[in-house]
């Protein structure tokens, strides 16, 4: 039983390869980290994933019920107030405005946005805040999987070790499913039941590794220790920081 | 609720309260016309009291609501032809990189022959008519209209468009809930400048066409050498334009333009 099946995925951008041969599962309720140095194609995989782009080969099949997709900008609508930015995936669903209304008061109370801020628009916001209308926004669908994309990135470190713990607490009590891409191992290993490390090229999978327990219960020098072993001891990771500006697209 | 008829009456109250710059200009402008009548003469340039009183004597003539009231629906009717198939056009070309590359070089043809030969074109094909009139600010109104809404397709936010698609909007949804809000910000702009171009446009044409309307009272004026009924007429065309520009125009921008208030909450605004 999977949610979310990817397989034999491959891409090109005028005719230069990004992707190839990508097989890659995800089980209901589980988080997947996909990390892989900048460029090699994972933010391309996750907007095929999520249907924002069509494969050039393979096939993604997803048996979740509602997806839902977190950016690395918060890509909100700039004329609309936090409150309609976070109703909007129910606005294209056709749901009353009442009742988005609602629901994304109840969203944005989920992931701690005040009530007070959602009359305001986008550019009378913090960054911080305005990722958590992104945030709140993909809770609002009550979807069962969700597609993030470097979403914390641009956030200085405190802010996005808040956001993080927002994701891990929204995962564990709504269980929904996950595709997070990032380059941050710490980042993967806080939130993720598994690290999925694409290959430097986009050429398959590199490799995998599971990681123990459940996102919410593990402490700090369990992720540290982690992180410290994938690292310094594991071949798999040894890529995992190059840059090659050239090719982040 | 409460709140929001609160802020909606805000808004209004500083709309209205932001009327005296306006009259201040205006004032200004009148200032200047008065130093310009007393150094010329009554008979080059009539004081603008004067000026208000001819208009005044006009406006209380019904026949002149008529005529006044013709160039206006003229006018209208031009604006309308041309906003509707400019911003139908635009749309079409914004989405269509190569429609728009066709279009490009045909807008500056359009742009470029000016409204006096489209008046003349206009005369021989249609006769003294209305059509004259209409045709002749369509022509050099649509091509503004058209700009305006193509530049805004193009550079809508496609990250949004993305967005969206993940959220699994459609085409058509994405088009009404993205598209067109995006591209109202450069609609409106482009279709103040098209409704003035269809007042002064409607005017010289009536003027040229001999059709009636303030064009037509204009050419009567200037057959008279009546320099104080000339330029009430002017006035009374101008007052048509601001009031519906200020009615109409500025009040629909301002509601689609609420989040750019928002974004420098101190200060003077507009």
């Amino acid at each position: 039983m999977t949610a979310l099946t990817l397989s034999r995925i491959g891409h090109a951008y005028f005719g230069r390869t990004v992707l190839d041969n990508i097989d890659l599962s995800v089980a209901p309720g589980e988080v997947v980290a996909l990390v892989g140095p900048s460029g090699c194609g994972k933010s391309t995989l996750v907007h095929i994933a999520a249907g924002i782009v069509e494969p050039l080969r393979g096939t993604a099949a997803a048996t979740y019920r509602r997806h839902a997709m977190v950016f690395q900008e918060p890509r909100l609508l700039p004329w609309a107030t936090a409150r309609d930015n976070i109703a909007y995936p129910l606005r294209i669903a056709g749901v009353g405005r009442r009742t988005r209304h609602g629901r994304a008061a109840a969203a944005a109370e989920r992931v701690a946005f005040d009530a007070v801020d959602l009359d305001k628009y986008p550019v009378e916001l913090s960054g911080g805040m305005r990722q958590r209308v992104a945030i709140a926004r993909a809770l609002a669908v009550d979807p069962d999987f969700i597609f993030f994309d470097e979403p914390f990135t641009a956030l200085d470190a405190a802010l996005k070790r808040r956001m993080q713990d927002l994701v891990i607490e929204a995962a564990a009590a709504a269980h929904f499913g996950a595709l997070f891409v990032t380059h941050d191992l710490m980042e993967a290993a806080r939130i993720a039941h598994r690290i999925v490390v694409l290959d430097l090229n986009g050429n398959g999978i590199a490799g995998e590794r599971a990681l123990e327990g459940e996102p919410r219960g593990r402490e700090d020098a369990q992720i540290f220790a982690a992180v410290q072993t994938f690292l310094k001891q594991d071949p798999l990771f040894r890529h995992i920081h190059d840059v090659d500006e050239r090719r982040v697209a | 609720m409460m709140g929001a008829a609160l802020s909606r009456l805000g808004r209004t109250g500083s709309f209205l309260w932001s009327a005296w710059s306006g009259l201040a200009a205006l004032s200004l402008l009148a200032a200047l016309w008065q130093a310009g009548h007393e150094a010329y003469g009554d008979f080059i340039l009539p004081a603008p009291l004067a000026t208000l009183a001819a208009g005044v004597a006009i406006l209380s003539d019904a026949k002149a609501w008529d005529v006044a009231l013709l160039t206006g629906i003229r006018a209208v009717e031009g604006f309308a032809v041309s906003a509707l198939a400019g911003a139908a056009l635009g749309l079409a070309a914004g989405y269509s990189p190569a429609t728009l590359r066709l279009a490009r070089p045909l807008v500056t043809v359009l742009l470029g022959v000016p409204p006096i030969a489209w008046i003349v074109l206009a005369m021989i094909w249609f006769g003294s008519t209305d059509g004259t009139v209409i045709v002749t600010i369509v022509v050099a109104a649509a091509p503004l209209v058209f700009v305006g809404v193509a530049e805004g397709v193009m550079t809508r936010d496609r990250g949004l468009d993305d967005m969206a698609r993940a959220f699994g909007a459609g085409p058509v949804k994405r088009l009404t809930t993205l598209g067109l809000r995006h591209v109202a910000a450069h609609l409106f702009p482009a279709l103040v400048v098209a409704l003035g171009m269809g007042f002064k446009v409607a005017v010289m044409a009536e003027l040229l066409a001999n059709v009636g309307g303030i064009g037509g009272e204009l050419a009567r004026s200037r057959a008279n050498l009546d320099v104080a009924g000339a330029l009430a007429w002017v006035t009374i065309a101008v007052a048509a334009l601001i009031v519906v520009e200020y009615c109409i125009v500025h009040p629909v921008r301002s509601e689609f333009e609420r989040w750019r208030a928002a974004a420098r909450p101190w200060g003077v605004k507009r």
